[in-house]
């Protein structure tokens, strides 16, 4: 059996009366490349945003390797408002901030790119190391991190060089391409060396060349740094071809889990995205 | 050029600096306009360095610079009144309860540590909130401690509603310029480290720093701390220069003084502020004092100039520059020698075209009206 990374138990997340993800579970295993897919507004980004602690969820549990890093149950004025199930499930209110999350090893990309903007490609990268820096503040102020520095940047230079930027290490993040402001979301996820990589639709916008080169990198990305890659992705090639399970969710709860080929031929996935067409 | 080459430049550079402003002070008398501009000048540009450390690169709006530097000035004047002048200074609370002096240098530091003291109290409940509270925290805060020191039931201490004197001022004009300069210099160290990264990241997005492992509020409180320790300290250096102290001079005015400072350097630039302190001070003490003297021509009196049309005129320079230079004079750009350099080479063609455009402008007029 591999390892389990992540798990979600009956995760809701209800934005006063809008249940945006609804009693979502959820397991990804270690060395794994898993999809979550739905139609537009569906709750992917939020079951994103309740992992990274940048949404405290209402009620559910959320555990990596093993340890809880959120749990939740409705209260406060949620107590009332509640309109999800499980309720009395969980009893206890864990919540981890996202930098702690960070530091446990998660880290992501945005689907919305958000950049540091107005520093080169490289500080952007060195900033996602800075977690690892020893030196203390008042040292660093009479210059004692030099040496830190200086290796800091060698190594914020190879993921630069792993996602093909070095060419422009010192541009102004957004003086970018936008194909490149994803790679270097990328990067920078990845000078957090997370053990779970969270890919919130890396494909957004690139054409079909773009996108299969994604996928070749993607696997590269897994293999090189050990990883475990879970993705929100609108593009079906790519989440056809290069995931190990995908799971779909519409209106916030989960509709079906499964291999490619299995999701494929679910009729509620085609379903859900029929009425999307339809809707559209 | 080699970056050895240009480092033993700038620190040449430097030297030369300090070399001018001691013949300076052996040249001039001691009540030239151009010392006291030059004192002033240095200690405002800590001061607006500090401020622009916090709202410039770290994007926390803090309005409360008066108050950390109210801390600092007291901080200093009541560790080193001589002993025996302090019946006189304290005369009003039997001599006070300090009976002892410090050092200059350790009244100095102190200074900012007293100041850095308050602002980590300040920062423990007002930074975990959104920014927006920080500004009305740190301005009310101010307020608070100006109204504070004031308060006659600390007489012993804070002399009350009396002056502060009799503590040692500067001997030298070298003094503020070494101590501001070694200040800016640890600032812009820390700006240019992981940590100043960190406090920019925030600055630019702090959802992406937080899920970048940035804690939010560790950064945003250290550097509210480190701005308020340099605050504290150019209170304690103005208070060198005033050579007396009392609450009430540091109201919010001064505040948005060095406000000012800092958006016409550029918010985001370590050398716009000092260029901007100079400049600012040179305009307000000195440039523009003609215009608040009444002056004749022969017997006729120029209009407009009396008491209080510098502060006009001062507002209306103040409105341009916020409305069409909001970039101030360096954007975020910082000094280096290779700008410096180029600066220089390209100023008599930048002179020649401005000699140019104008007169193209002129053609393009007069062929319209024909
Ligand atoms: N902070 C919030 N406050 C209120 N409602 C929210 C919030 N964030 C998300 N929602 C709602 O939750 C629902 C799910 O949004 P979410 O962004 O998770 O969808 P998504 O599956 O990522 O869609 P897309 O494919 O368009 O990115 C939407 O109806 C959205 O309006
Ligand atoms: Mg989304």
């Amino acid at each position: 059996m591999a390892k389990n990374v992540l798990k979600l138990e009956n995760v809701t997340m209800q934005f006063g009366g809008v249940v945006a993800v609804n009693d979502l579970s959820l397991e990804v295993n270690e060395g794994e490349i898993i999809a979550l897919i739905g139609p537009n507004g569906a709750g992917k980004t939020t079951a994103f945003n309740c992992i990274t602690g940048v949404y405290e969820p209402t009620n559910g549990r959320i555990s990596f390797n093993g340890e809880t890093m959120l749990e939740n149950c409705p209260h406060g004025k949620m107590k009332k408002l509640y309109a999800g199930t499980n309720a009395g499930k969980f009893t206890k209110v864990i919540r981890k901030t996202p930098d702690v999350i960070t530091k446990m090893g998660i880290a992501r990309t945005f689907q919305n790119i958000r950049l540091f903007k107005t520093m080169t490609v490289l500080e952007n990268v060195l900033v996602a190391c800075h977690m690892f820096v020893k030196t203390g503040v008042v040292f660093s102020m009479l210059g004692l991190g030099k040496k830190e520095e200086a290796a800091m940047r060698q190594q914020a230079m190879e993921y630069i060089r792993f996602m093909g930027l070095e060419d422009v290490a010192d541009e102004i993040a957004a003086n970018l391409p936008y194909g490149k402001q994803r790679h270097l979301e990328i990067a920078r996820a990845l000078a957090a060396r997370p053990k779970l990589l969270l890919l919130d639709e890396p494909a957004a916008g690139m054409n079909p060349q773009e996108t299969a080169e994604l996928m070749e990198l993607i696997r590269r990305i897994r293999d090189e740094f050990n990883l475990t890659v879970f993705m929100i992705e609108h593009h079906m090639d790519l989440v056809m071809g290069i995931s190990d399970r995908i799971y779909v969710i519409d209106f916030g709860k989960q509709i079906a889990e499964g291999t490619p080929v299995e999701i494929q031929n679910n009729p509620a996935v085609i379903a859900a995205y029929l009425g999307e067409e339809e809707e559209a | 050029m080699s970056k050895k080459k240009k480092n033993i430049i700038n620190i040449c550079l430097l030297a030369a600096l300090f070399v001018v402003l001691f013949v300076l002070e052996q040249t001039l008398s001691g009540g030239s306009m151009l010392l006291t501009v030059l004192k002033k000048g240095a200690i405002y540009a800590l001061i607006a360095c500090s401020m622009n450390l916090l709202n410039g690169f770290t994007g926390l709006f803090s309005l409360g610079q008066a108050g950390f530097m109210l801390l600092g000035a007291y901080t200093y004047a009541i560790f080193t009144i001589p002993v025996e002048a302090r019946a006189d200074v304290y005369q009003y609370f039997d001599g006070g309860i300090i009976q002892f002096t410090l050092p200059v240098i350790v009244a100095i530091i102190l200074a900012g540590i007293v100041a850095a003291l308050f602002a980590s109290l300040i920062g423990m409940p007002v930074l975990r909130l959104k920014s927006d509270y920080l500004a009305i925290a740190t301005l009310g805060f101010a307020e608070i401690i100006r109204a504070f020191m004031m308060f006659e039931g600390l007489g012993p201490i804070t002399n009350g509603s009396n002056l502060l004197k009799k503590f040692p001022t500067f001997s030298t004009i070298l003094f503020p310029f070494a101590v501001a300069g070694v200040c800016i210099a640890l600032i812009v160290m820390l700006i240019n480290s992981s940590y100043g990264r960190a406090f920019k990241a925030i600055r630019d997005d702090e959802v992406a720093a937080e899920a970048m492992g940035v804690n939010l509020f560790k950064h945003k409180q250290t550097a509210f701390v480190i701005s308020s320790f340099f605050a504290g300290i150019g209170g304690a250096l103005l208070a060198m220069y005033q050579s007396t102290v009392q609450a009430n001079a540091f109201k919010s005015a001064m505040t948005y003084e060095i406000l000012l400072i800092v958006v016409i350097g550029g918010i985001g630039s370590i050398t716009g502020s000092i260029l901007a302190s100079f400049l600012y001070i040179a305009s307000s003490e000195w440039w523009l004092r003609f215009l608040d003297e009444t002056a004749f021509i022969g017997s006729f009196q120029v209009p407009l100039l009396r008491s209080g049309f510098r502060m006009v005129v001062f507002s209306i320079i103040i409105m341009v520059i916020v409305l069409f230079y909001r970039q101030g004079i360096m954007g975020t750009r910082e000094y280096s020698l290779d700008a410096l350099l180029r600066f220089f080479k390209n100023l008599p063609a930048k002179i020649k075209s401005i000699g140019k455009k104008k007169k193209g402008e002129d053609a393009a007029a007069s062929e319209e009206v024909q």
